[in-house]
């Protein structure tokens, strides 16, 4: 998710049309074309972000009942599924998904840092590494939420963008490899203390915790919800964004584009009818599973409290 | 042929002739009848004059206060008594479940003595699977714990089935698995005089016994054991073996049995048990196939919330629930803030109109 699209014209090629993936169908209105739109997103991540929501919805749904076993709900649903041997089978196939998304996710930055030498991708404006200026923009930010101060203006990426980056990064690190421990347990002892087989249970359950709760609501309001993006911020399923949308949210981002004349290099097709609302059905979807297991999850855990 | 009340007084000879009884004379049962026409009122027939160990046994047992004949009850039509080991006796091995049953598969018999409605779960059980299925003599039918003639309540001390008798009455039966279980610490508790301590039935149940390596009987057996031991319960059920098995369907994952045995539990520090520090390579690798020396240093009963028994894992869990909170503390603030400041300005200015792909 590292930036990708920034400041390389060059990775669009003739012929390929931006809208990769959506037929540059018939139907594609012509009235209001005067809008400009601007890609953010490049296939391939959104594609990504498609496999790790998926599954990781996956991994909640199964991993949820097996933290809450004792929970009515929770055997209903192990029940309904095929019983607990489905649940963890469902559980571990989900999990190699998202440890092959995140296995790709890691081939393509070396790819990019280090065969395509792109520039940027582990610092500066366009980087997901954290900086000074996101720091500022924390305080800033919270200044401007009680009136104390200005609205920050954002580069490519926003501090809390970052850190749901860097919350999913290491996330996966951590619950893959703890669960990855209690998967194939005897073969991690012959370098894991015992009572490390005690532990990883502890963390994969608690990090997973965390990451459902955040996910489930944080992200989604912080993301989706807000009112400046309700009900849905369709970037990462389209790719692109309005140029008023562009301007607002990314302000920095926006002005150093166009002050180095690479805005035009971003123009994008505007996204068909169908294919943005295919991807909201899928994200709503999404975001109403993520709902529900908020609830069972917050259930879950206060009712055992 | 029928008595004056019209109730049929016929007997097929050749049945009762056949029968145990086919070699007796009607007057040496019926003895008040001496003289055509009977007595209005014939006495009813003792059966106790030539079975008097029975009928004592009878007088001071549950059944006593019958007020059906005490012997017919059971023995059925005293025209045809066959005797036990006849496939066409009432008391016959495979007949007796059905024969009890009269009575005790009643639901109205059953609320009136306030007894417990045990018939179908025998039926469902491995003894009444092997009785009415496979058709085993051997097999444990009602009369095999319970007795017959003196049949006692459970609560009486030399009733078979008072709980400080049961091993020795499935023993009957089970004679290695008692020999085992004696020399357990269940065994050795209840013969010196724990009645806490469980004996067969209390984790077998009585009638509804399972084949323990069902299902239904490995999802049931844990809460049992843990019914005693609360504190290792809870502490299993914080484990992976429980998470996943507490749930039905998935039974593999270890039960308190699989680890420390079911008849002959012993103490860990016991050279003997299966979860002697010496034995748990073993006793793990029965599922763990590469269960090694520091895989079993893994505790199936550690407590994340004792501090000074699971310092480590203490600290983990509390370094865990510090991420947690202090995230999400952090973000709920942050986002809701967000959201009240966002919803606001969007009051001064308008809509802001975000998201325009329609």
């Amino acid at each position: 998710m590292t930036d990708e699209t920034g400041t390389v014209p060059a990775q669009q090629p003739e012929g390929q049309p931006q809208s990769e993936g959506q037929p540059q169908s018939d139907d594609q209105p012509q009235a209001s074309g005067k809008e400009k739109y601007y890609v953010r997103f490049t296939l391939a991540q959104r594609y990504l972000h498609v496999v790790l929501f998926t599954s990781f919805l996956g991994l909640a749904a199964t991993g949820l009942p097996m933290r809450f076993s004792d929970n009515p709900a929770a055997r209903f649903f192990a029940r309904e599924v095929g019983g607990f041997g489905a649940i963890l089978f469902l559980h571990k196939f989900c999990a190699v998904v998202l440890t092959l998304a995140f296995l790709y996710h890691l081939k393509d930055i070396a790819t990019r840092a280090l065969v395509h030498k792109e520039k940027g991708i582990f610092w500066g404006p366009t980087s997901m590494v954290p900086n000074w200026k996101d720091v500022q923009d924390v305080v800033g930010h919270l200044r401007w939420f009680v009136g104390l101060g200005p609205k920050p203006q954002f580069e490519r990426y926003a501090y809390w963008e970052k850190f749901d980056y860097w919350a999913v990064f290491w996330g996966m690190i951590v619950i893959g490899f703890s669960g990855y421990a209690m998967w194939f347990a005897p073969f991690f002892a012959r370098f894991l203390p015992g009572w490390a087989l005690n532990a990883v249970l502890v963390i994969h359950g608690e990090e997973a915790l965390l990451a459902i709760l955040f996910i489930f609501s944080i992200h989604f309001v912080n993301t989706h919800l807000r009112p400046d993006s309700f009900p849905m911020d369709m970037v990462i399923f389209t790719g692109k964004e309005t140029d008023e949308e562009f301007q607002k949210k990314r302000t920095l981002e926006y002005r150093r584009l166009a002050a180095e004349g690479k805005l035009e290099a971003k123009v994008g097709d505007k996204p068909v009818y169908w294919w943005v609302n295919f991807a909201r059905v899928i994200g709503f979807t999404a975001i109403l599973i993520g709902l529900v297991l908020l609830v069972l999850t917050l259930i879950g855990y206060f009712g055992n409290a | 042929m029928q008595d004056a009340s019209g109730h049929s007084i016929g007997v097929d000879a050749d049945v009762f002739h056949a029968s145990i009884h086919g070699s007796l004379g009607c007057t040496d049962c019926h003895t008040s009848i001496k003289q055509y026409p009977h007595p209005d009122q014939p006495v009813a027939v003792k059966c106790a004059a030539c079975h008097a160990d029975q009928a004592t046994g009878i007088a001071g047992s549950v059944h006593a206060s019958a007020s059906a004949h005490p012997c017919t009850s059971c023995h059925g039509d005293a025209h045809a008594i066959f005797p036990k080991d006849d496939a066409r006796s009432a008391v016959y091995p495979l007949n007796i479940p059905r024969t009890c049953g009269t009575c005790h598969a009643d639901q109205a018999l059953a609320k009136k003595y306030g007894l417990q409605n045990v018939y179908a779960v025998y039926m469902d059980s491995i003894h009444g699977y092997a009785v009415s299925k496979e058709g085993l003599l051997v097999a444990a039918n009602c009369m095999s714990c319970h007795g017959s003639h003196n049949i006692l309540s459970h609560k009486d001390p030399k009733s078979p089935t008072y709980k400080t008798n049961i091993p020795n009455t499935c023993g009957t039966c089970h004679g290695g698995v008692e020999a085992e279980y004696s020399a357990g610490v269940h065994g050795k508790a209840v013969a010196g005089g724990n009645l806490a301590a469980p004996v067969c039935s209390d984790c077998h149940t009585a009638h509804a016994i399972l084949q323990p390596t069902l299902a239904d009987f490995r999802m049931q057996s844990t809460p049992i054991c843990g019914s005693c031991h609360k504190g290792r319960f809870a502490t299993y059920q914080d484990t992976f073996h429980s998470q996943l098995g507490l749930l039905g369907g998935y039974v593999q994952t270890a039960r308190c049995w699989d680890c420390h045995g079911a008849h002959n539990i012993l103490p860990a520090s016991d050279p003997a048990s299966p979860v002697n520090q010496a034995n748990l390579i073993k006793t793990c690798g029965r599922c763990h196939a590469d269960a090694n020396a520091s895989f079993v240093q893994y505790q199936p009963h550690a407590n994340p919330r004792n501090r000074k028994l699971n310092p480590a894992l203490y600290f983990t869990r509390f370094f865990m629930n510090l991420l947690l909170w202090g995230v999400l503390g952090f973000f709920a603030l942050h986002t809701l803030l967000w959201f009240i400041r966002s919803k606001r300005e969007q009051g001064r200015n308008g809509p802001t109109g975000e998201a325009k792909h329609d």
